[in-house]
């Protein structure tokens, strides 16, 4: 970047917010996702919304890149500055500027760490319900820009179903309002759920008002384990059909179930085709009632054993299992792809065993987990970057999930995002108008493509 | 390849296993204070990666962001994928002092720090001397300095030079009547020079507990500051040193009352010389019988409870980063303050976050330094203890400094020192019969 650009960062930011130094570069080339990397030209922290703004505006007039940054954790490579430029890193945006707990809305910026807005909540005995599994270091930005869900996904959704308001820099530097602390608020196109999920390829967000909910004041936790695979997809499906909704529903795949046990020896039968781990929670007369209907249904279809948490620890120990479920994979070998393919929940035997068969069919290591009760699964493929013949099959295997996933009626993400990892099949799932859309909506709103330009929609 | 990147090249599947999951963010003390990505440890992986790639060089920018970490090992617990980052950023400092040499101030440091008889010397002086360019503060054993000294901070406090080693004080040797077991001490630096405190107390503690104890006198300083600085040459030599010194006491058990000392003796001699059978074997022998003041109190010798006097203290607890991620000695200190009649055992927020000492980090980095400081005062200040335990003299300097910086009048103190005033009190209360 000419220095002249730089100078003139400099002055909107001060001197000590701007890093250009190759050592830097270098710490901001990459994200939590594998086999992407490209430095970028200079890193800008902006400290307020009309900061943002004037870096926008000399970017766009300069036609350079601007990719928005939290803590770099997502899994779609939604943050590599592929093209260099400016990374914009909205990390010093960390203050919570109010939580009503009269309307139970909170108002932070995009900087302030989720696990920090769930402390600042706590008090009042609300939770901000969105809890992907990097909640200690994933800022709300983040979350809102990727429309990130978590372990309690089933019964309390995705970002986008929390967010009730933005602020937003657009590419030409004007700030842009939307929705507010109305509950019910029809008015106009829906531009909150727009920028919620844009992966910063719309806007820059710079004030979140978000939706709280009451804090649940029982939890009841029970794994049920299943020599069979299909039995373990028939109790997901019943459990919803008995009209319980269960706050997670989760489910472990026998690669997975073994290599969690070699690591974690939580004792768990490595045998078994599947593990399904459940929580209810809520009013503690009806967690009671909807843990024992949860119970009564896994009996009845052939569980092998279902354990009940009686306690904290015991809850504790459960969760364990899940927990390390993502350390034990990613310690197997150096490189591993946390995959996020979604299906509708009747399917997801068909898309473990979909899984299974790519993985021996392209000889390459995959333990399945995830979401089982949404349908969101994380088939995990662990490898080695470094070993070009290798990284031929994994990629052609993750073609296979990704198609299979689709096929069934299922989305490339139930909460990752698409970014640049599962760009090329944008076109498989939305059709050739879908991206159309898309892309003409990226063109009115950032025509000269400056914002994390190739990303969700590619090149346009 | 070269040297340098050799060093490196042998770690390559280590820094791989990184998924650059970002986890140590949450955890990393000097991330939470500078918020740049250099300053993580996944940060720091990537600049070690980008030179075994050949997209980076190792510069003075390199070398300047592997400083930038208080080898706390927070990283490595936190991480999923079982990476010891700290022992990783160690190694790019041992590279880069290979390419670019060590920084000159070190350098002739290190140069006085490898002649013992030299060191001693030096280290006396300013016992001597000390006292004419600091300045005592009341209430703490603690002083400012007078004039500006080279590297150091003007504000901030230290520990006054004992003017008499801890060593100088006492014969190699203690025996007494009826010995249990033979128990050579390994002072370390801190404690012979500075924090004497530290070592009658825990010479009293041992004899009350009816060891014989035996201080070599020709022990040197551990070498893990060296090596933290990338110097393995030097810890080398200065672990051959002590391991021929201590294999000469003859003792059933090696004790050191700081968990970086401890360490140094049960896991990083050891692994020094994996190039040198015969010596990895010498150092293994030794590392089994070593153990931390506290581990050895409880585990080893189930110290006397019987002998022990009341004090009246509000105790809260800082864990060092060696004991607890290192050595993994926790639960040994609370046991011995818990036996202590009269003390009241406040734990705080998160006791075994990093003081932010961090060795020659808090040299190098005071403002930093200050910062991670400042929020374990704030911990301590929000308990309603009177005292600071803990286990290391480093620590306790550094938290010294800090309660003064912020204005509080806790004192701090290494727990044997508790446990040996109340084998003193005990004295008092029930005279001998
Ligand atoms: C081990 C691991 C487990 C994970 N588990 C989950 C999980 O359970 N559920 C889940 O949903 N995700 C999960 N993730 C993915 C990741 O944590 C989420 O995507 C998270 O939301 C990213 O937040 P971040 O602050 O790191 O954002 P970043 O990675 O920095 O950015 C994410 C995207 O948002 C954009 N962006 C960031 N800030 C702004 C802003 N202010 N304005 C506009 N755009 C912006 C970026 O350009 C980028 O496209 C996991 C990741 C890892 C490594
Ligand atoms: S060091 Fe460990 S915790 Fe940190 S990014 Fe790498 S894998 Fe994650
Ligand atoms: S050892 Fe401590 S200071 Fe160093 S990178 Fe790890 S967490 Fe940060
Ligand atoms: S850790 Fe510090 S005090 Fe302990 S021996 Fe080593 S240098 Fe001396």
């Amino acid at each position: 970047m000419e220095s002249r650009l730089i100078n003139d960062l400099k002055k909107i930011v001060g001197e000590q917010n701007i890093l250009t130094s190759k050592e830097d570069l270098l710490c901001y080339a990459y994200d939590a996702t594998p086999g992407f990397s490209h430095m970028p030209e200079a890193v800008v922290s902006p400290a307020d919304t009309d900061e943002v703004s004037r870096v926008l505006i000399l970017a766009n007039n300069e036609k350079i890149p601007v990719y928005p940054r939290g803590s770099g954790t997502n899994l779609s490579a939604g943050t590599v500055p592929t093209k260099g430029g400016i990374v914009l890193l909205m990390t010093r945006f960390n203050k919570i500027i109010e939580v009503d707990d009269a309307n139970l809305v909170a108002i932070a910026e995009p900087g302030v760490i989720v696990a920090e807005l769930n402390k600042a909540v706590e008090e009042f005995g609300l939770i901000y319900p969105p809890d992907p599994g990097t909640v200690t270091t994933a800022t709300l930005g983040g979350t809102v820009s990727e429309n990130a869900g978590g372990l309690r996904g089933l019964k309390y959704g995705v970002s986008k179903h929390y967010v009730m308001g933005l602020e937003v820099v657009l590419a030409d530097g004007s700030i842009l309002k939307t929705g507010g602390k109305n509950v019910k608020d029809v008015a106009g196109y829906d531009l909150t759920k727009l920028f919620t999920g844009a992966e910063g390829t719309l806007g820059v967000i710079t004030r979140i008002i978000v939706k709280l909910v009451p804090a649940p004041e029982a939890k009841k936790s029970m794994m049920a384990i299943f020599s069979n695979l299909d039995n373990a997809g028939k109790a997901i499906a019943a459990i919803i059909a008995s009209k319980v909704i269960p706050a997670t529903l989760e489910i472990l795949d026998n690669a997975t179930i073994r290599t969690v046990e070699d690591y974690a020896k939580v004792g768990l039968p490595i045998e078994a085709e599947a593990v399904l781990l459940i929580e209810v929670d809520g009013i503690p007369e009806v967690v009671e009632k909807e843990a024992a209907k949860v119970t009564e249904v896994l009996k009845a279809n052939h569980a092998d054993k279902i354990q009940v948490a009686q306690d904290a620890a015991e809850r504790d120990k459960i969760w364990a299992a899940r927990r390390a479920a993502l350390p034990a994979l990613a310690k197997l070998r150096p490189t591993t792809f946390t995959e996020d393919a979604t299906v509708p929940r009747s399917k997801v035997p068909d898309m473990i065993r979909a899984v299974n068969q790519a993985a021996a069919k392209y000889n390459v290591t995959i333990g399945t987990f995830g979401h089982a009760g949404d349908g969101n699964l994380h088939p995990t493929i662990v490898c080695d970057l470094r070993d070009k013949a290798e990284m031929e099959r994994v990629y052609q295997a993750m073609d296979e999930i990704f198609t299979t996933a689709i096929r069934l009626g299922g989305t490339l993400s139930g909460e990752h995002g698409i970014g640049l990892g599962k760009l090329k099949y944008m076109e498989d799932q939305f059709g050739a108008v879908g991206i159309r859309t898309m892309r003409t909506i990226k063109k009115a709103l950032d025509p000269n493509c400056i914002l994390n330009p190739g990303k969700l929609v590619g090149e346009c | 390849m070269n040297k340098d990147k050799q060093l490196l090249a042998d770690i390559e599947d280590a820094i791989a296993n990184c998924m650059k999951c970002g986890n140590c963010m949450e955890v990393c003390p000097v991330y939470k204070e500078i918020q740049s990505e250099a300053a993580v440890a996944r940060g720091k992986i990537s600049l070690i990666e980008a030179v075994l790639s050949g997209n980076a060089q190792i510069t003075e920018g390199f070398d300047a962001r592997m400083a930038m970490c208080v080898s706390c090992k927070a990283c490595a617990a936190k991480c999923p994928c079982g990476v010891k980052a700290d022992e990783l950023i160690l190694r790019g400092r041992q590279a880069a002092v290979k390419a670019r040499g060590l920084n000159p101030i070190k350098k002739k440091i290190f140069k006085l720090l490898a002649n013992r008889t030299l060191f001693d010397l030096a280290l006396r002086m300013a016992g001597l001397f000390g006292p004419l360019q600091m300045k005592k503060l009341p209430g703490h054993l603690a002083v400012v300095a007078r004039f500006p000294l080279p590297g150091l901070d003007r504000r901030r406090v230290l520990a006054p030079f004992a003017s008499t080693p801890l060593r100088s004080q006492f014969p190699e040797t203690m025996p007494i009547e009826k010995p249990r077991m033979k128990v050579a001490f390994f002072t370390g630096c801190t404690i012979n020079y500075v924090y004497t405190d530290i070592g009658r107390a825990v010479i009293n503690v041992l004899k009350a507990n009816d060891a014989e104890i035996t201080m070599p006198a020709r022990q040197h300083c551990c070498g893990t500051p060296v090596y933290m600085a990338g110097d393995v040459e030097l810890a080398k030599i200065f672990a051959k040193h002590n391991i021929e010194t201590f294999e000469r006491a003859h003792a059933d058990y090696i004790v050191a009352a700081c968990g970086s000392c401890a360490e140094a003796f049960k896991i990083e001699y050891p692994e020094l010389f994996d190039d040198d059978p015969e010596l990895q074997a010498r150092a293994k022998k030794l590392a089994v019988k070593t153990y931390e003041i506290s581990e050895f109190l409880v585990d080893i010798v189930k110290f006397r409870k019987d002998k022990l006097g009341p004090i009246n203290a509000a105790v809260t607890m800082h864990d060092p980063c060696h004991m607890a991620r290192g050595i993994k000695v926790t639960t040994q200190p609370r046991a011995i303050l818990a036996a202590i009649p009269g003390v009241s055992f406040i734990e705080m927020k998160e006791p075994a976050r990093c003081c932010g000492a961090g060795g020659s980090f808090s040299l190098v980095h005071y403002e930093v330094a200050r910062k991670i400081n400042d929020r374990k005062i704030a911990d301590i200040a929000a308990t309603a203890a009177d005292t600071v335990a803990t286990s290391c003299g480093s620590c306790r300097m550094h938290i010294i400094d800090g309660l003064v910086q912020n204005g509080k009048t806790q004192d701090c103190v290494h727990v044997v020192q508790l446990l040996a005033k109340a084998y003193e009190a005990g004295k008092v209360s029930t005279p001998a019969k």
